[in-house]
């Protein structure tokens, strides 16, 4: 490929300092999209710059945070399974413990403030769990705005309860009935409404996914967990940790908890990819361990698709890491080896919400459970000084039917 | 201009609906790549890319396909392909292989100008043409920027939306085209929205061409499931074509 693309491949060490002014993370991002949706991006780059320097906005999104949200969430030192692994010790950053239930909730604040800012009158959003639907009716049923979240057929039947909570706080929830009817096609769906409705309406996309700028968005906004969880680990600890590990979907709780971990040289990073039912093409939605450079959805990244560049079908036992693509930044962490990435299967995963469950008076998510797993395995192999942070992105309410379920309960 | 997609329902019939269309007295050909997650297209467009992929049409058979019919076709065939497919492809590949197999040019919807200077480098070297669009939303300066990379014909996006059939069109259009011609001397051709000749006659003057997609690809809606159809559907949209080349010809 000589032309490939206007870049040559990025080579050396991975900055915080991206992405450039066109959306470069390295040789990744940028805008893959329908001229039609080129001014509104030019223009949310503008609004965006603009808020981020202006202390009133920051002042307004920290209050809600603190009073709507109820951060700054704790660090916990999970004592038991720390004991029981016999290695190092982990620290759980508690997302679960915000409003809502996930780290979601972080982006819907942040970008709702940048709606009402802009002038908007009206908010869509893609969801596939629910749990980025929900956060988004929460924000904006609390500052009025009407909304419509969009979410796949198939993903409607599997998420009653949040599709319940959405159409509660006000939200319309619109079902998407074209291609896989999931997270992806619901997207899609997103995307075609506000090539109509960009005059007035605002997307707010869920992960650090899409054309520039959302994927810096995003992780700005999400940025405040790592943030917080560096500073408690300094303030409890009095260092900074050996290892920072999260699970990666689109890889937005990721990405906010890597970010500021990013130039500490001596935190060793870790992405934790849905590893499903096995390796074969279908069964996981492991984007960065086994996809391609592609473009999906407006952004070039790794991508899981065919030889053709269709997208291809992926699978998690877990909905929110059930993605064929990931964000951008995070194929700039992986090819400048900052971060490392691995993937969880879904059996382990479900074992490891309920060994949790049990052991520490916690019911992880099933997404976060991918996470836990991995850093359990991973403290066995470290000395008992060595600190672990785990981010606990979600509870695991939402996951009961499916648990339930999978291993043969009545609720 | 009309446009459809390849593979819907099948490459053979394809090749039989590019010859019908060239009959029509069409003055150029857009083919669609089916694409599994086309954001810019509309439910009827999107509706033939999934019935092409479920018949598993494939890369190499759309180009063996176009190389079989394209010499025998007057109008030239531009193909509607997303950045996606030719990126995975292979850029230099996908550039030869499309003009080896008769293509004039390309559209590629989410190659926005930005993102189209290489690309467009690449496609003169090749002597093909690289159709850029010109939306509603597009701002005169950011289309002054466009138009430096466009060659061949402006695509002009008549709504601010998806592809698809409407019966009205953007009320800012007409002077998006006048600003357009202030710009260029390439034609200027509209899309998105447009189904019928009295839109067709409402852009005289004003407009050099006007394409056609969900209101011809709807017409093969029904084949998919019943192909005894296929010859009397053929002839329906040779004579709609016709219907709307007489109008932008008259």
């Amino acid at each position: 490929m000589s032309v490939a693309l206007p870049d040559t491949p990025f080579s050396g060490h991975a900055t915080s300092q991206v992405p450039d002014a066109e959306g470069r993370f390295g040789e990744f991002g940028r805008r893959f999209v329908p001229e039609t949706l080129m001014h509104a991006l030019e223009e949310l780059t503008v609004e965006y710059a603009k808020a981020k320097a202006d202390p009133s906005f920051q002042k307004q999104l920290d209050g809600l945070l603190h009073t709507f949200v109820g951060r700054p969430n704790p660090l916990y030192f999970a004592e038991r399974l720390t004991n029981a692994c016999g290695g190092a010790q982990i620290y759980f950053k508690r997302e679960d413990l915000n409003h809502t239930g996930a780290h979601k909730i972080n982006n819907t604040i942040g970008q709702t403030l940048l709606t009402l800012r802009m002038g908007k009158k009206r908010v869509i959003a893609e969801t596939g769990a629910g749990q980025h639907g929900v956060a988004t009716a929460t924000a904006c049923a609390r500052f009025g705005l009407p909304c419509v979240v969009y979410m796949g057929e198939e993903d409607i039947r599997r998420q009653k309860l949040n599709v319940f909570i959405m159409r509660t706080m006000g939200a319309e929830v619109r079902p998407v009935t074209s291609g896989s009817r999931t997270l992806r096609d619901a997207i899609n769906e997103a995307m075609r409404d506000w090539m109509a409705s960009v005059e007035d309406t605002h997307y707010i996309l869920g992960s650090v996914v899409g054309p520039h700028p959302f994927p810096m968005i995003v992780r700005d906004f999400q940025s405040v967990i790592g943030k917080e969880a560096r500073s408690q680990c300094l303030a409890t600890t009095g260092r900074l940790p050996d290892e920072v590990i999260a699970c990666v979907g689109g890889g937005s709780n990721s990405a906010g908890m890597f970010y500021p971990f990013v130039d500490d040289a001596s935190v060793e990073i870790t992405g934790v990819e849905a590893g499903g039912r096995g390796p074969k093409a279908g069964d996981h939605a492991s984007t960065l361990t086994f996809g391609n450079k592609g473009i999906l959805h407006g952004t070039y990244s790794y991508v899981l698709q065919d030889e053709d560049g269709q997208t291809a079908d992926v699978h998690s036992i877990s909905a929110g890491l059930d993605y064929p693509g990931v964000g951008p930044e995070h194929a700039y962490w992986k090819d400048t080896g900052r971060v490392r990435y691995v993937n969880i299967g879904d059996k382990r995963a479900l074992e490891t919400m309920q060994y949790v469950a049990r052991t520490e008076g916690i019911l992880p998510a099933l997404e976060t459970s991918h996470a836990i797993a991995y850093a359990l395995e991973r403290a066995k192999q470290r000395k008992p000084s060595d600190i672990i942070v785990v981010c606990l992105s979600g509870r695991g309410d939402k996951d009961v039917n499916e648990v339930a379920r999978l291993t043969g309960q009545e609720l | 201009m009309p446009f459809i997609a390849a593979g819907d329902p099948d490459l053979p019939t394809t090749a039989k609906l590019l010859k019908e269309l060239a009959a029509s007295g069409a003055d150029l050909i857009e083919v669609g790549f089916p694409y599994s997650d086309p954001i810019a297209d509309g439910p009827v467009i999107q509706a033939s890319y999934t019935r092409a992929l479920a018949k598993h049409v494939k890369l190499k058979e759309i180009f063996a396909t176009i190389t079989s019919v394209s010499r025998e076709i007057q109008a030239p065939l531009v193909g509607m392909v997303s950045y996606a497919i030719i990126f995975r492809h292979g850029i230099d590949a996908f550039v030869q292989e499309a003009k080896a197999a008769g293509f004039a040019g390309l559209i590629v919807p989410d190659l926005p100008g930005d993102e189209a200077s290489g690309f467009a480098t690449l496609m003169a070297r090749h002597q093909m043409d690289l159709i850029q669009l010109v939306a509603p939303t597009t701002p005169p300066d950011r289309a002054a920027k466009i138009l430096k990379h466009a060659t061949g014909f402006v695509y002009c996006i008549a709504v601010a939306g998806t592809t698809g059939v409407r019966k009205e069109l953007a009320p800012q259009l007409a002077e998006m085209l006048k600003s357009l011609r202030t710009q260029t001397t390439l034609p200027l051709a509209v899309g998105f929205g447009i189904s019928a000749p009295d839109q067709i006659n409402h852009l005289k003057g004003k407009a050099d061409g006007v394409i056609v997609g969900s209101a011809i690809v709807k017409l093969l809606e029904n084949l998919a499931s019943d192909s005894s159809k296929t010859d009397a559907t053929l002839h329906d949209i040779g004579s709609f074509s016709k219907t709307l080349a007489d109008a932008a010809h008259h």
